[in-house]
């Protein structure tokens, strides 16, 4: 019998199982000391616990703070006008992923210059950057690589295929960025609310569990790299809860059909091969972070479309509004409905922050449900912590 | 291979050629022959009247084509008045070059829908443009039709009533799911066949049996929650949908999951939702079931005061969450 994939995900989102987890956190959530707030860090998992709505079965000294790993909220404008610039150029081809295409730069998007006949394309997969370079080669094909670890080593394969086949019209403008420097400087603030993580799903396969070993030493939280689906999630938090009323904090491993403490050494040294980091990377919110992005290695700098382009691209940073707060609502310290220009001026259609950009924001997702007072007949009551 | 060039749409013996070699022996009738600037229709009673253009990539897919889309579309758009499909306008936009086998097998598709509900195309108009000017081919038809639905129970996206039943007449998404993975870029295989076609004998079996239809439509582009917030913001109710009750197939399901997208964003050509008293579900189920493309209808959710204007989905283990308009392009999430 072959594999459907149904049956990857099927278990994993049983209401009964979802139900069976939830008691079992009410249980062991009376014998926390004080509320936990968990920042989940990637955006995929703000995206699960909002779907499946997760919070409403869990206890009310349970909160979620959502974290920065959103690669499309994180983009400083500055770097989103570089891509417009790029595309701008005559005989250019600017390709990059899903979302990254409607977030707008200081006073445009990629999809508004697509409109304006800018051949800007959104690739399904990367690798189909090889093909329209080789297509065009009378046009400069340029790969606006965004992502944490997960999309990092499919860059370094294009990379790698396109100097096998001798393509000279292909390169590269990186803005990959890693998890850990991004929420350390979340951490080391001092006023810094977050009690526990939920680590990253994709971003383990390919970094392994111990990247965060340090940062649970450092700032004595339970971490738990968890999977993407509701039963994961919740699975994760009973394991956070039982770390904290243990008083432990561990790195855990949720995810252990796909995630090892390891990762993925094959595509560690791809990206080792090709990328190194990069001094600093400005991130939309939360501002300069040493050593949390990667750049080319100086060996393929005829690659490298910020060294090939410099003459056309301003480095000058773009902030976001001044009275914008999404700093604090990332560390845990205000949520959306503080910030004076939450629905006024600042919406998801006019984002002005980094989370109401895209839906896995915070601001996002308050704006969308602000309106809404849920939930009603919740099989599993939310409990008070005794 | 014989392919459609600008003198085809000059008006000259080369148009004429077209249009009697081809549309007239696929469509011909006493009112299009007579070939007369206006076609004369006699038509009794209210009528429905609307257009409609398509274009998609590709032009041929699993399931149908672009001319099997143009005819269900229109057809599809008066039936959810409650009318019954009279007379079609059908108007094409070629790009020079395009394949006469190809325009042969769209124009014999769109006669053979057309066949299905007993509308007939009655005046039409060819041009043909310069390569690059359209892509390939464009088709706009508008429709006529006789309204049949009693005057008290016209369907409107206004007429949702407190503790309605919400019933799809089957699966959802699949023509949507269908032509994403029919993208070359995409290269997905699958069996999976487009849910293209025309409703007229379920709705007409519908008002036969004495059924209701409070509301009725088809979900084509924005999908189920596109149709769904309409609904709701236009009563001014609230529409809560049970999660699990909504018939997905595992193909589209699947196309969803590798691509991080939601069924309920993709868009249908013969998949229909209506809104019809809780007493009355049962007789709408079984009347959509004795055909084909609505074996697997079924009660989705119902209507209730909980918070008007919201859609509200109803997870198994007890969790809520608003069913959001879609908005933008689909586009895949990055990982």
């Amino acid at each position: 019998m072959s594999l459907r994939l149904k049956d990857l995900y099927q278990g994993f989102r049983d209401p009964q199982t979802i139900q069976a987890l939830a008691k079992q956190i009410h249980s062991t959530a009376q014998k926390l000391r004080e509320p936990l707030a968990i920042m989940e860090v990637c955006g995929g998992h703000t995206h699960t616990i909002m779907k499946y709505g997760l919070s409403q079965v869990l206890p009310s000294n349970i909160d979620f703070i959502h974290g920065p790993g959103c690669p499309v909220c994180i983009m400083p404008k500055e770097r989103i006008d570089q891509a417009i610039t790029l595309a701008q150029m005559d005989n250019s081809i600017l390709l990059t992923l899903g979302d990254m295409i409607r977030v707008p730069g200081s006073k445009s998007s990629l999809a508004k210059e697509r409109a304006k006949g800018f051949d800007i394309r959104a690739l399904y997969s990367p690798l189909d950057a090889l093909k329209i370079a080789q297509e065009n080669p009378d046009k400069n094909v340029i790969f606006f690589a965004i992502g944490f670890e997960t999309t990092t080593p499919m860059t370094a394969a294009i990379l790698e295929q396109s100097l096998a086949l001798g393509l000279q019209n292909l390169f590269f403008h990186i803005n990959h960025v890693l998890v850990s420097p991004a929420v350390h400087a979340i951490m080391q603030d001092d006023s810094c609310k977050i009690t526990a993580l939920i680590g990253p799903s994709h971003v383990s396969v390919i970094s392994g569990a111990k990247i965060y070993q340090p940062l649970a030493e450092e700032f004595q939280v339970p971490i738990v790299v968890s999977g993407f689906e509701p039963v994961d999630v919740m699975q994760s938090i009973l394991l956070i809860v039982k770390q904290v009323v243990a008083d432990q904090h561990r790195v855990e491993i949720q995810y252990s059909r796909a995630v090892t403490v390891e990762g993925n050494h094959k595509a560690q040294q791809l990206i080792e091969r090709y990328l190194e980091l990069r001094d600093h990377f400005r991130w939309r919110g939360l501002g300069d972070i040493p050593l949390s992005g990667l750049q080319l290695k100086p060996q393929f700098s005829a690659l490298d479309a910020e060294k090939v382009f410099a003459e056309y691209l301003s480095d000058e940073p773009i902030d976001d509004h001044k009275r914008c707060i999404c700093g604090d609502i990332l560390r845990g310290h205000a949520k959306p409905k503080a910030c004076n220009l939450f629905g006024k001026g600042c919406d998801p259609t006019r984002p002005l922050g980094s989370c109401m950009v895209s839906s896995e924001g915070a601001c996002h997702a308050y704006y969308k449900y602000a309106q809404v007072i849920l939930p009603r007949d919740i099989t599993v009551q939310k409990s008070q912590p005794s | 291979m014989k392919r459609v060039e600008l003198s085809h749409g000059g008006g000259g013996v080369e148009s004429q050629q077209l249009i009697q070699n081809l549309f007239y022996r696929a469509f011909g009738n006493e009112i299009l022959l007579k070939a007369e600037d206006a076609a004369v229709l006699a038509i009794e009673g209210q009528v429905a009247f609307t257009t409609d253009s398509f274009t998609v990539s590709p032009l041929f897919f699993q399931g149908g084509n672009i001319g099997k889309l143009a005819v269900a579309g229109t057809v599809n758009d008066l039936a959810m008045m409650g009318a019954k499909p009279l007379y079609l306008s059908c108007a094409f936009m070629i790009e020079e070059g395009f394949l006469w086998s190809e325009l042969e097998t769209i124009v014999f598709s769109m006669a053979a829908e057309l066949k299905k509900c007993g509308t007939k195309v009655v005046c039409g108009d060819t041009k043909v443009v310069p390569k690059g000017a359209v892509d390939q081919l464009f088709i706009n038809t508008s429709g006529i039709g006789q309204i049949i639905a009693p005057l008290h129970a016209f369907p409107s996206g206004q007429g949702l009533k407190k503790d309605d039943a919400i019933i799809v007449s089957g699966d959802i998404g699949r023509h949507g799911a269908v032509i994403l993975a029919a993208r070359e870029s995409l290269n997905l295989q699958s069996d999976l066949q487009s849910d293209c076609e025309v409703l007229w004998p379920a709705i007409q079996a519908l008002f036969n049996a004495g059924v209701d239809c409070h509301a009725l439509r088809d979900a084509t582009r924005g999908g189920l929650s596109a149709l769904l917030n309409e609904w709701a913001s236009s009563s001014q109710v609230c529409i809560e949908i049970d999660e699990d009750n909504i018939p997905i197939d595992d193909a589209v399901q699947g196309l969803c999951e590798l691509l991080g997208f939601d069924a309920l964003d993709f868009a249908n050509e013969g998949t229909f939702v209506l809104s019809v008293s809780a007493k009355q579900a049962d007789l709408a189920l079984q009347t959509l079931q004795q055909f084909t493309f609505c074996q697997n209808a079924t009660v989705i959710g119902r209507v209730s005061d909980f918070q008007a204007g919201l859609v509200i989905l109803q997870s198994p283990w007890g969790s809520q969450r608003v069913l959001e308009w879609p908005k933008g392009e689909l586009l895949p999430r990055i990982c």
